[in-house]
């Protein structure tokens, strides 16, 4: 079943202007657009990868890109059912997950899928199908939202 | 052009931060629709990644005429080939704490301008989580945790 309010057009062009956004990191810094690289190089939690400053940019940009749509907009849907208990057990798995696995959806999904990079590929079946099992099995026992 | 390759990076990041916003990618909900394929399914993140697809496309093969990116002197790249344990236990993880709370890292920290609350929370748990990773894998760790000689 498909949900009523999927938003086909708002989910492309949104997604245009990552790829934009990823394609600016790549054809100007020669670099890949991965959040989580960039994210743990900015605080100091990874050795290699872009300096800090290019890592701070990029990281800092993200929230400073989501408000200035909000700016535009209005408020910004965004459903928070679970407790905070989840959402920080979420955060820690997804941390050493994706540092583990050098990337997340933007890194291996957006820019190395695109590259038809064989561990981006792998990796992103891998968290993809992760996911549809840990979704699948949560609703399973009850914890659905 | 330290200068110019900071402002690539922050322009790339805040259109990053705003596609993600237009996407309904800031919305957990959404997203963990899109995992809950046996169920109510929402394929909207399936239009967000195939749209970031093409442009994405396009700029590797602008790469391919390019002797170096426009604001740093040579690509920096990484592997593409090789397959490691790490690699899929890695991505095995990463989609487990994605079901559960419907954030992944962008939107994590995006978030923080949209729902600070909520998504402090989460990003704080996600770089407790790089550091314990971080700290696995310093070479006096290594050896107690993988068998390996120091």
């Amino acid at each position: 079943m498909i949900v009523a309010d999927a938003m086909p057009l708002q989910g492309l062009a949104g997604g245009l202007m990552i790829g934009v956004a990823a394609a600016i990191m790549l054809i100007g810094n020669g670099r890949i657009a991965g959040v989580s690289g960039m994210a743990a190089r900015a605080v100091g939690l990874s050795d290699g990868g872009a300096p800090r400053g290019i890592a701070w940019a990029f990281v800092l940009g993200l929230p400073l890109g989501a408000a200035l749509v909000m700016l535009f907009t209005g408020p910004i849907v965004a459903r928070y059912p679970m407790s905070l208990a989840t959402l920080a057990v979420a955060g820690v798995i997804v941390g050493i997950g994706t540092r583990l696995g050098s990337g997340c959806t933007s890194g291996h999904g957006v820019c190395g899928m695109s590259r038809l990079s064989k561990r981006s590929i792998v990796a992103t079946m891998t968290f993809m199908a992760s996911g549809f099992a840990t979704v699948g099995i949560v609703n399973l026992m009850g914890g659905a939202w | 052009m330290v200068i110019r390759r900071t402002l690539v990076s922050l322009v790339s990041g805040t259109l990053f931060g705003a596609g993600l916003a237009v996407s309904g990618m800031l919305d957990p909900v959404r997203v963990r629709g899109f995992l809950d394929l046996f169920g109510a399914w929402d394929p909207t993140l399936a239009f967000v990644m195939g749209g970031a697809m093409i442009p994405m496309v396009i700029a590797w093969l602008a790469t391919r005429g390019m002797r170096s990116p426009l604001a740093d002197s040579a690509f920096h790249l990484p592997d593409t080939a090789q397959l490691t344990p790490a690699l899929i236990g890695g991505a095995t993880l990463f989609g487990i704490g994605w079901g559960l709370g419907g954030l992944c890292p962008g939107p994590g920290i995006a978030s923080l301008a949209t729902r600070p609350h909520e998504a402090t929370v989460f990003v704080v748990a996600m770089l407790a989580g790089f550091a314990l990773v971080t700290m696995a894998q310093r070479p006096s760790n290594r050896a107690s945790l993988y068998g390996e000689a120091a």
